[in-house]
Parts: structure tokens; C-alpha cells; sequence
């Protein structure tokens, strides 16, 4: 089992937005849950059906509306529900991860993979991996200090 | 908008780290909602009461459980809801169990994270928009991919209860693993004798049709209306002509072929019958050994068979069937030898697994049932068993245990004491697993009647000395190294998944595991079932198991078609993409995306082009949804407005 950072008193927790597919990656989730692997809970999870249904902007809408990191998480390619969904959003996601920086978000707060519903295990590293890169980067908007017009 | 809000205790499950009544407070706070609650068991009958009286003593329009994953109970509730008269899609679920109370990090913490996960629910709900499921006409016939014993029982019992069965198997004949077995245990029944019949009862049922030496090539469609492309591989042999004479056989100059069925005990002929009960009782040629195939001549089964079946210049045949649901029971596989270098890895002839083992023992196997030992045909004396070769061993990618080995080497163990009397057998184990019904009591008859010599521990080396083989391992119990002369060797092989598990799993739209297994719906309550409506799992395809379990699943799996197949309409999801026609510019980006060719072009009355959703073609990915331009194609439930709600919900505070 990964070790799990206790935090610390007083450290707060960030916010993470993870979007998951639901035959998946959700059910990865489940699994982890039902094995009772630990895990931060810094992580907010939004169910959909298929990762290729994330729409890039949903990625940028809520890292500028306060939101400290996002994780998408689908099937792995080739193992698609929907036979080819998460081609599209491997597509879509990489390109994003690369354009982040252009709008003055740091890419490493974005990470996009692959999590079955039988990879328990994986999920749990996952997010522990996750969570501590972005406690790691701190909160967004102290650190990169944009103006986020609303 | 008046929501309801009502969190589970789930006993201690969810209420042990988090506190429900402080989340119950907190939602209160909510605009929108009308009325939160706790309760002690939200599923249970009184709990889902409650839901039904609190939407009309409130006059909630939407209702919110936050309790386990909605993977478990999303339809449980959507029902309660609909019940009390409000659609079913203004029903929504926080998972607080899977996803906080089970993993998270402290009270604290957790109900936190629950009273933002009811927040997201809640602002989901909101935005929900009543869907209604239309129906559709279901195809009243089952395909069963795989005719070992699960699948024949499958078939059987499909056709028993009157639906019209295809049963496709990849090799020549039907039967599967276990035709190859002499015995089985834990009562000695002839293998064969047995699964005949069974296999007799398939092939001449009016209500099967049979595909051997076919593969699935292509799977399209939906529950309920499948369309199946089966390959129907070249025999070379017509088989309306074909009588299962043999004289092919008989008379075929190739002498060295590899014997699939026999898995290479002993060479057979380029062409073949596999074995005497076959059924299809048919020649295939094997191109791979065949003289005509790889010299370009020879042509003397041609000449001999009597009925003019041979046919050099067959070629792939593809057929489409039409079902509405599938049974998958493609069995496993064995680990090559060649992983296991410390046994010999497959270079010593005497070293041999567990289902050669069986061919050998078997009357009807090449050696007519005495036990030669392969390198020169002499009767063993002291024949060694190594159990987990390769089972439980994390280095070779077999963490698991294969199930059903420790019962057939007791099995091989009694029935070499009763081929060769005198003889002595030795077992290495790392565990005895005898958890079936007369099983242990099995096990005990081969150590305390037939002499059997159980030694606990694992074999580290495998080495030849002489015209023997020395076996050395180690004595866990008695703390010591031993060393074992033995005649014979025949290692348990593991159970792994079989050849090209992944391909087909692939194309029927189901999930395997990290072992190439196939995925069950849920573990305990929904064994055979898998996450694509309509397919259903029988047999080792899920995960090694022995004959009963095997023939136990493959009735369950054809009680759940029939289920199915039972309505002559089944309800759509209405989760499906929309399109705003007002929106729409017609780029139809959508339509070259779509996974399912469920998007067509449709022009309006007014000569404008849009795209338009072939409602029983899509499947609700919502890949079209995220590539729109214009945001004019939604897709139901999951609309950009609900889910920004939800990530509105936790961002902006």
C-alpha cells in the first residue's frame, strides 16, 4: 500500500476536480472504495458517461473558477465502453495539457489517465500521486495570481 | 424547485466517518432545497417509504440520496421515485461510501467532502430535465460465443426455454476443456461419458444451430438487436459432403502434425477428426502441417475420400446473425511452459502439464490409456506433481489462484496409483484448496488410501540425471531441502485467460480485468452479468473455475437472456444526445465522430441541414457533445449546464 500523507494540522485542503468515466474509471473508484484503500480527500468527483464526453473547456472552466487541480480518468484505449471514446479524449486532453501554459495555467495541475473499474489499486495511486503533485504546486490562484474576470 | 435530500447512515458504513446529521444540516442551507433527512437505511423498504411519503408530504420535484455508488442503487431509487409520480430523471445519487466514507482520511474531512458531494448532487438535480424511455422490439434469439461445457449448458438451456441459439466455437469440434479430461473429480465419473450426451443433446437441438471452426469477427448494435459477422474459417473439407469416415485420416502421408486436442502428447495427421465423440464429426486440414499447403503437392486425401468432400481452395465464409442477447463463454487457457525456465521451461519431454497428463490417462487419448512417459515410452514409478506452477506467483503475472488444480492432482494422483500399482506419487502444494463439496474428504482419500506423498512447499528446480528427473524443493513442515527421483514430472500448469480473450472483449464492448478475465457487473449480486446490457458471462471466461461452477454459471447466464428476451419490447435509455436544431450550423462534425454512425443528416422543412440523433442507434457517449462547435448537440442528463452546475458547485466559494 502507497503511503498516504497525513497532513499536517492546519494545512488545507485544495481543490481537485476529477471527471471519471462511468464503466471505468468510476468503478475503479468503487472498487478502491469497497477495498477500503485510503485516499486524500481533496478530490471531487463529477461521473460521466465516457471520458470522451469531457469537453477540454470543462478542463479550463474549473481551474479558472478556483478549482487547484483536474484529473480525467477513462477506460484504457482500446478497452472503450463506447468502443472509441476515450481515443477522442486522449486527443483532445493531450493537446489541452499542452496549451494550458499558453493561458498561464501550469500543466502539471492537469493530468489526464486510464483507471479500470478492476484497478483499485491504481486509483488509490492515482489520486494519492495526484493530490500530492498539487499540494506540492499549492493553491492556484495565490500562487499564479491571475485575475479571473466573472 | 423543491429538492429532497436524504442522507444513509448505511448502518456504520457511511455514519462510522461521516457525520450524517451535520450534513443533513448543512444541505438544509441549500437554495432549492425543500428538505434533507438522514436516515438509517435509505435502501431498505422503510427507508425508501419515506422517500415516496416526503415527496408528497413536502411536494418535492426532485430527490437526492446521497448513500453508496450509484453503481449499486441508482436504479433502485429511480424506481422509488417514479413510484411516488415523478420522472425518473430527477433522481439524483452522491456517492458518499465508495468515494469518502470508505477511503477518506478523518471525520472531519470526510463530511465535508459529503456535504459537497450532496452540494454537486443537488445542483445536478436542479438542472435535470424529465426524460421518457420509449421501447423498442427485441430480437428473440441468443448467441453463445464458446462451446465448452458452460457454453453448452447456456445453449441448452436457452433453447430449452424456446429461444432460437447459435452457438459459435473456434475449434473443429464442441466440448472444450473438458472432453479432454478422463476423470473428473471428486466422484471419478468418466468425463467424456458424461459431457457426450450433453454434447449429442447441442448438436441434434431444434433449436440450435452451430458454427464450429468460427470466430466472431465483428459485433454491432445494441441489446436487444445484435448483428454479428461470424468468420467461418476454411476447413478444406466440405463438411455437407463429409462423412467422418476417417479414411482421410488414415491414409494422410503427414505424419508429424501437432495434435491441438491432445496438446501435442503425440503427432497426428495434417488432416484430422480431433477425437472419436467429436461433433461436428468432420476432417479439418491444418494448413500449417499439410503437404499441400506448404510443398504445393500431395492431394491424397483428395483422391481417397470417397464422397469428393476436399476443397484446397476454401476460403474465409462470413455469415451475420442476427440476436438479442449473448452468452460468452470462451473458457481459459494454459500458462506456457516456456515461462516457467526453473521447470525446464518446456525442454524436457518428461517434464508435462497437467492436461497432457489427462491425455495420457484417457482410453481414448494416444497412448490408449497407459501411462508411457514421453521421452521413451517406459512406465513411470514415481511421477511427481508440482501445484502453482506459475499460480499465486507474482513474477510471472499469475498473482492468482487457478482454482480447480489442487483437486485434479489429487484426482491424477489416485488414478496413477490405480493405472500402475506400485507405483508412487509425490505432490508438491503451497496449499491444499479443497473448498467444494466432498472435496476435502477427496483430498484426504488420495494421502491416507492411495499412498499419496503430500510434501508442502515449492519446487525450486527441475533437472534431468540419467533417464530421470530430479525434483528439488523444499519441505516447509519439516524444514529441510528434499530431492526427488522422478520417472515423471507433470507441473499444474496455471489457468490463464484464454487466446484472444482481450480481441473479443474488445469487440463486444466488455471489460477484463488485469489478467485478461472477463468483468462481472458486480462481484456479488451480478455475476454473470457485464456493463453492456445483453452480454452476459459463463464459465472460466470470468475467471478459472471447475465444472460445476462452470455448468452453475452457464444456467445462470442463460436464465438472464431468457429474462431478457422474455418482453417482446425492452425500454430505451433516454440519455441520449439531442440536437438543437435552432443551434445547429450543420458542420456535422458530429457525425464523423460518432462511435456509432447514430448521427445523420436531416434537412429541415425550411431547406436548412442539421444533424440529426438516430435515437435506437446512440448509445449516450456524448463524444458528439464535446466536439460540437456550437454546443447545439447535448447529450441528455449530461448536458454542459448539468455538469458545470456540479463544478460550479465545489469552485466557486
Amino acid at each position: 500500500m502507497p503511503d498516504i500523507e497525513k497532513k499536517e494540522t492546519g494545512a488545507k485542503e485544495l481543490r481537485i476536480v476529477g471527471f471519471l468515466c462511468n464503466w471505468c474509471s468510476y468503478g475503479g473508484a468503487d472498487t478502491a472504495g469497497v477495498a477500503r484503500f485510503k485516499q486524500p480527500t481533496d478530490l471531487r468527483i463529477v461521473r460521466l458517461p465516457c471520458s470522451g464526453r469531457v469537453d477540454p473547456l470543462f478542463v479550463v472552466k474549473a481551474l479558472l473558477s478556483g478549482a487547484d487541480g483536474v484529473l480525467v480518468s477513462g477506460c484504457h484505449p482500446r478497452d472503450c465502453h463506447y468502443s472509441e471514446g476515450n481515443f477522442y479524449a486522449r486527443r483532445r486532453l493531450e493537446a489541452l495539457k499542452r496549451f494550458l501554459p499558453f493561458i498561464g495555467i501550469d500543466d502539471k495541475r492537469f493530468h489526464y489517465t486510464w483507471v479500470s473499474a478492476s484497478e483499485g489499486q491504481k486509483w488509490q495511486q492515482t489520486v494519492t500521486d495526484f493530490t500530492r503533485q498539487i499540494h506540492e504546486l499549492g493553491p492556484r490562484l495565490a500562487k499564479e495570481e491571475i485575475v479571473v474576470e466573472r | 424547485m423543491r429538492v429532497g435530500v436524504f442522507i444513509c447512515h448505511c448502518g456504520n458504513n457511511i455514519a462510522g466517518t461521516v457525520d450524517v446529521a451535520r450534513v443533513a444540516e448543512e444541505t438544509r442551507k441549500l437554495p432549492g432545497v425543500a428538505y434533507a433527512t438522514d436516515y438509517m437505511y435509505t435502501c431498505s423498504e422503510p427507508g425508501q417509504d419515506e422517500i415516496k411519503q416526503a415527496i408528497v408530504r413536502e411536494g418535492l420535484n426532485r430527490v437526492v440520496v446521497a448513500a453508496c455508488s450509484p453503481r449499486m442503487h441508482e436504479l433502485t431509487f429511480r424506481r422509488t421515485v417514479e413510484k411516488a409520480g415523478l420522472n425518473r430523471y430527477f433522481f439524483e445519487m452522491a456517492n458518499i461510501r465508495e468515494h469518502i466514507s470508505w477511503v477518506g482520511e478523518g471525520k472531519e474531512a470526510n463530511t465535508q467532502k459529503a456535504i459537497e458531494a450532496v452540494r454537486m448532487a443537488v445542483a445536478k438535480a436542479i438542472r435535470n430535465r424529465p426524460l421518457v424511455s420509449s421501447s423498442f422490439k427485441v430480437n428473440k434469439k441468443v448467441l453463445v460465443i464458446g462451446a465448452g461445457v458452460a457454453g453448452m449448458q447456456a445453449a441448452l438451456d436457452c433453447a430449452d426455454g424456446g429461444l432460437e441459439t447459435i452457438v459459435v466455437e473456434r475449434s473443429p469440434s464442441i466440448a472444450g476443456m473438458m472432453a479432454r479430461l478422463d476423470k473428473t473429480f471428486p466422484t471419478i465419473d468418466c468425463s467424456i461419458c458424461i459431457l457426450g450426451p450433453k454434447m449429442v443433446d447441442v448438436a441434434q437441438h431444434e433449436r440450435i444451430r452451430l458454427h464450429a471452426y468460427s470466430e466472431i469477427e465483428d459485433v454491432k448494435g445494441y441489446v436487444g438487436n445484435y448483428q454479428v459477422k461470424i468468420r467461418k474459417k476454411p476447413t478444406y473439407v466440405d463438411w455437407k459432403k463429409c462423412t467422418g469416415c476417417g479414411a482421410c485420416m488414415e491414409k494422410c502421408p503427414t505424419k508429424n502434425a501437432y495434435d491441438r486436442f491432445n496438446y501435442g502428447v503425440a503427432p497426428t495427421r495434417a488432416i484430422n477428426i480431433p477425437f472419436p465423440q467429436a461433433i461436428p464429426k468432420k476432417a479439418t486440414i491444418d494448413p500449417e502441417f499439410c503437404r499441400k499447403f506448404t510443398k504445393g503437392k500431395c492431394g491424397v486425401c483428395a483422391k481417397v475420400c470417397p464422397t469428393g468432400a476436399i476443397n484446397y481452395e476454401m476460403t474465409d465464409e462470413f455469415v451475420t446473425e442476427e440476436v438479442g442477447a449473448i452468452i460468452v463463454a470462451t473458457g481459459y487457457g494454459l500458462l506456457d511452459q516456456a515461462k516457467l525456465p526453473e521447470y525446464g521451461g518446456g525442454r524436457y519431454p518428461d517434464v508435462i502439464s497437467g492436461i497432457q497428463y489427462e491425455r495420457l490417462l484417457n482410453a481414448s487419448g494416444p497412448t490408449a490409456g497407459h501411462i508411457q512417459r514421453p521421452s521413451d515410452g517406459a512406465e513411470p514409478k514415481a511421477v511427481v506433481f508440482v501445484s502453482c506452477a506459475g499460480s499465486r506467483d507474482k513474477s510471472i503475472g499469475v498473482p492468482y489462484c487457478s482454482n480447480f488444480c489442487c483437486m485434479y492432482i489429487a484426482k491424477q494422483a489416485i488414478l496413477t496409483s490405480d493405472h500402475i500399482p506400485g507405483s508412487q506419487s509425490y505432490v508438491f502444494y503451497t496449499d491444499i484448496r479443497a473448498t467444494g463439496k466432498g472435496y476435502d474428504e477427496f483430498t484426504r482419500r488420495a494421502q491416507e488410501d492411495y499412498g499419496v506423498h503430500y510434501i508442502r512447499g515449492r519446487v525450486s528446480r527441475i533437472y534431468p540425471k540419467g533417464n530421470k528427473m530430479m525434483v528439488k524443493g523444499a519441505d516447509t513442515l519439516l524444514g529441510a531441502q528434499v530431492e526427488i527421483e522422478a520417472d515423471l514430472v507433470v507441473l499444474a500448469t496455471a489457468a490463464v485467460a484464454a487466446p484472444g480473450a482481450r480481441e473479443l472483449a474488445e469487440k463486444l464492448h466488455i471489460s477484463y480485468d488485469t489478467n485478461g478475465f472477463y468483468v462481472e457487473s458486480h462481484p456479488k449480486l451480478r455475476p454473470v452479468e457485464t456493463n453492456t446490457a445483453g452480454v452476459y458471462l459463463a464459465g472460466a471466461a470470468q475467471g478459472p473455475k471447475d465444472i460445476p461452477a462452470s455448468v452453475a454459471q452457464g444456467s445462470a447466464a442463460a436464465a438472464k437472456a431468457l429474462s431478457l428476451l422474455s418482453k417482446d419490447m425492452i425500454e430505451s435509455d433516454p440519455a441520449i444526445s439531442k440536437v438543437n436544431t435552432r443551434a445547429c450550423t450543420g458542420c456535422l462534425k458530429c457525425l464523423s465522430t460518432c462511435p456509432f454512425q447514430a448521427i445523420k443528416e436531416e434537412t429541415l422543412r425550411d431547406g436548412k441541414r442539421v444533424a440529426s440523433v438516430i435515437e435506437t442507434v446512440c448509445a449516450g457517449c456524448g463524444v458528439c457533445t464535446a466536439t460540437c462547435p456550437c454546443g447545439a448537440i447535448q447529450l441528455e442528463h449530461f448536458t454542459d449546464n448539468q455538469l458545470l452546475a456540479e463544478v460550479n458547485a465545489i469552485c466557486r466559494i
